[in-house]
């Protein structure tokens, strides 16, 4: 992965500093609504964890999951089920054992699915969303289509002090921003390894991988654990946020969600998915206030997306770089600080041959027969 | 458990598995034939659905608003083709899944704005409103075997215009090789506005005979197109045939399942193609 223009850089430092800085300038700004704010934001927040994390299945590695909300619901579903009922689930045993759960979900549902490609990856993904969301639809153990409750919020607690408790918002707000900004760098350095370039290199042609000697099937399925894991991590805060889960938490539509958030922010940068999050939740916002008919413009919004802006917003951002960095130096061609448009970005090729011609492969098959 | 309730549970596993292939076989062609991923699909399902319970309401009749009905269903296919699908040839996959999910989402808010959130029933057709006895005391609705015979019907013609005529051939040349069927000089955008109304027209017109049997409502579509990418899963992706045993075998697990094992009813077809893929990972057919 190629480092970040400068004006990208220094545009995600200034809204990082400008989200860590809102609980001070948030009341003065929002006045009464301050705390409803900050509970939006620190939601928006934990669904770029989601977007971040599916970026490197979709983005990175090509693989277009539509079960990823799943692994957030299994992790948060974790917790509920096993917080104690009338006191906080330390954090310190709760969160790895969430974790663990996503984790391993997203393993057995990865060794079945990992070795097939393309459409069908996509179908088996939404219908294994949809069994887990039946599952927990008609599971009485967890509350069944009600949903479940967590009355305490989780805390840390180390022997017998609170280090800190998730009951207090700002506390959850700042291990969020924490979090992301961790889970980025963690993802971006991730993608500068070897092991990054491994998957990128899936992304452009499995077999070459394969012919290089690495085994696809293994980095995709490490790629699809890693994704799930991270995603259950965001299952975990959103459980600690709302005190709540129920079953449309880990239904398809919030995984179609969570794609849109990554097209419409820019396929494989990770920096796109973040600020796609925070477009469609802000348009969500803006258009459920006009109309209770939001979804309509919500549709008509990821259609335009399709149309007008592939590349997403960061693909737009990093054009606009490449464009100002050539105006700025003309004569010297391409100097080495020249950031080169965003190849995994534009150079987006066809998957569908590969799998394509089934229709007529049946269709020779009856002939035959 | 008693063998004639049995035998009516896998009549009606038939009869689901039938209507269940209709709209399976259209997503699938699109697939086969197209390379295009539908989501939009189910909604198609929901606004045949809607549209019959809508006309029969204004004409009285079922098989009055079915003539109403698909003539318009088809233009929207061919709409949605012209407009939109066609700029998703080039594109990979995940551009069809945003642009077809944005679709849905279009078409559930029209669906509430025009038609509201109620659930509806369809009146069955007078004349199919009786049952016949199986025995002394078990009976089966008329209804449900002229569905049956419906979609088998449509299932045996699909099949005969896709082996054995002259469209057929060309539908299938232009699955395996789009550029040299052009190079022969067929217009196959007209082909893939062609089979995609066709897709269309048949999922929603499964959505206007299903719509006395179950009743009418929203999310309607979704539910529906899931349980279609099982069948597909199970099938083989693009494989007609495979979408004919695959939606049979959903039919007959999801009806068994409701009385074996009522708990996890939602399950038992999950669970079947979980069991298929790890036996096949490529599905049945592929």
């Amino acid at each position: 992965m190629r480092s970040l223009p400068t004006p990208i850089r220094a545009l995600l430092l200034t809204l990082t500093v400008l989200a860590a800085l809102f609980p001070l300038y948030g009341p003065l700004v929002a006045g009464d609504a301050y705390d409803f704010y900050l509970q939006k934001v620190t939601g928006i927040l934990i669904l770029c964890i989601l977007a971040v994390s599916l970026d490197l299945l979709v983005g990175v590695t090509g693989m277009v999951s539509v079960a990823h909300a799943a692994f957030l619901g299994i992790a948060g579903y974790t917790l509920a089920l096993y917080a104690p009922e009338y006191e906080a689930a330390n954090i310190l045993t709760a969160l790895p054992v969430s974790l663990a759960a996503a984790a391993l979900a997203s393993l057995v549902i990865g060794l079945l699915i990992i070795r097939t490609g393309g459409i069908f990856f996509i179908m088996a993904t939404i219908a294994f969303s949809q069994m887990i969301y039946y599952l927990f639809h008609d599971a009485d153990f967890a509350g069944g289509s009600d949903g479940i409750y967590i009355m305490v919020r989780p805390a840390l607690i180390v022997g017998d002090t609170e280090i800190l408790t998730f009951d207090n918002p700002h506390t959850l707000f700042y291990v969020t921003l924490g979090s992301l900004v961790g889970i980025y760098l963690l993802l971006r350095a991730m993608l500068r390894a070897p092991f990054g370039r491994v998957l990128a290199g899936i992304k452009e042609n499995e077999n070459r991988v394969q012919a290089l000697g690495y085994n696809p099937v293994v980095y995709k399925l490490a790629a699809f654990v890693i994704a799930g894991t991270l995603a259950g991590y965001a299952g975990f805060l959103t459980a600690s946020q709302y005190g709540y889960m129920n079953p449309a938490q880990l239904s398809w539509t919030l995984s179609a969600h969570a794609l849109i958030m990554v097209i419409m922010g820019g396929l494989g940068t990770l920096f796109g998915p973040i600020l796609g999050a925070f477009a469609l939740e802000g348009l969500h916002y803006v258009f459920a206030s006009w109309t209770s008919h939001w979804e309509l413009l919500l549709g008509l919004v990821a259609i335009g997306i399709v149309l007008l802006l592939p590349g997403g917003i960061a693909g737009l951002l990093l054009r606009l770089c490449a464009r100002s960095a050539k105006a700025a130096a003309p004569d010297t061609g391409e100097p080495a600080g020249t950031p080169a448009p965003p190849r995994p970005v534009l150079a987006r090729t066809p998957t569908t041959t590969a799998t394509g011609g089934g229709a007529l492969k049946m269709a020779a098959n009856k002939e035959k027969s | 458990m008693d063998l004639s309730i049995f035998l009516i549970q896998t009549m009606n596993g038939v009869q689901y598995g039938l209507l269940l292939f209709l709209i399976a076989s259209g997503l699938t062609l699109i697939f086969g034939i197209m390379h295009i991923i539908n989501l939009a699909h189910g909604a198609l399902y929901m606004i045949g659905a809607y549209l019959a319970w809508w006309l029969t309401s204004q004409v009285g009749n079922l098989f009055l608003a079915i003539v109403l009905a698909l003539p318009v269903t088809v233009a929207i296919g061919i709409v949605i083709e012209r407009f939109l699908i066609q700029t998703l040839y080039k594109r990979d996959h995940l551009d069809q899944v945003l642009l077809t999910f944005g679709l849905i989402l279009v078409f559930d808010s029209l669906q509430s704005m025009t038609w509201g959130n109620d659930v509806h029933s369809v009146p069955m057709p007078e004349i199919l409103s009786g049952s016949i006895a199986l025995t002394d005391t078990l009976q089966y609705p008329v209804y449900r075997l002229f569905v049956s015979v419906v979609c088998a019907l449509i299932a045996l013609s699909m099949y005969l215009v896709i082996q054995r005529t002259r469209l057929g051939m060309i539908i299938r040349a232009g699955a395996s090789n789009r550029e040299m069927v052009q190079g022969l000089g067929l217009n196959i955008r007209n082909i893939y506005t062609l089979v995609f109304a066709a897709g269309t027209a048949l999922t929603a017109f499964a959505g206007m005979i299903a719509a006395p049997i179950s009743s009418v409502y929203p999310g309607m579509g979704s539910q529906i197109l899931i349980i279609c990418f099982v069948v597909v899963v199970i099938g083989g992706v693009g494989s007609i045939k495979g979408a004919f045993l695959g939606a049979l075998l959903v039919g007959l697990t999801a009806t068994w399942g409701q009385i074996l094992v009522p708990e996890f009813s939602g399950v038992v077809v999950y669970a079947l193609m979980a069991a298929v893929l790890l036996w096949k990972p490529r599905g049945l057919f592929a």
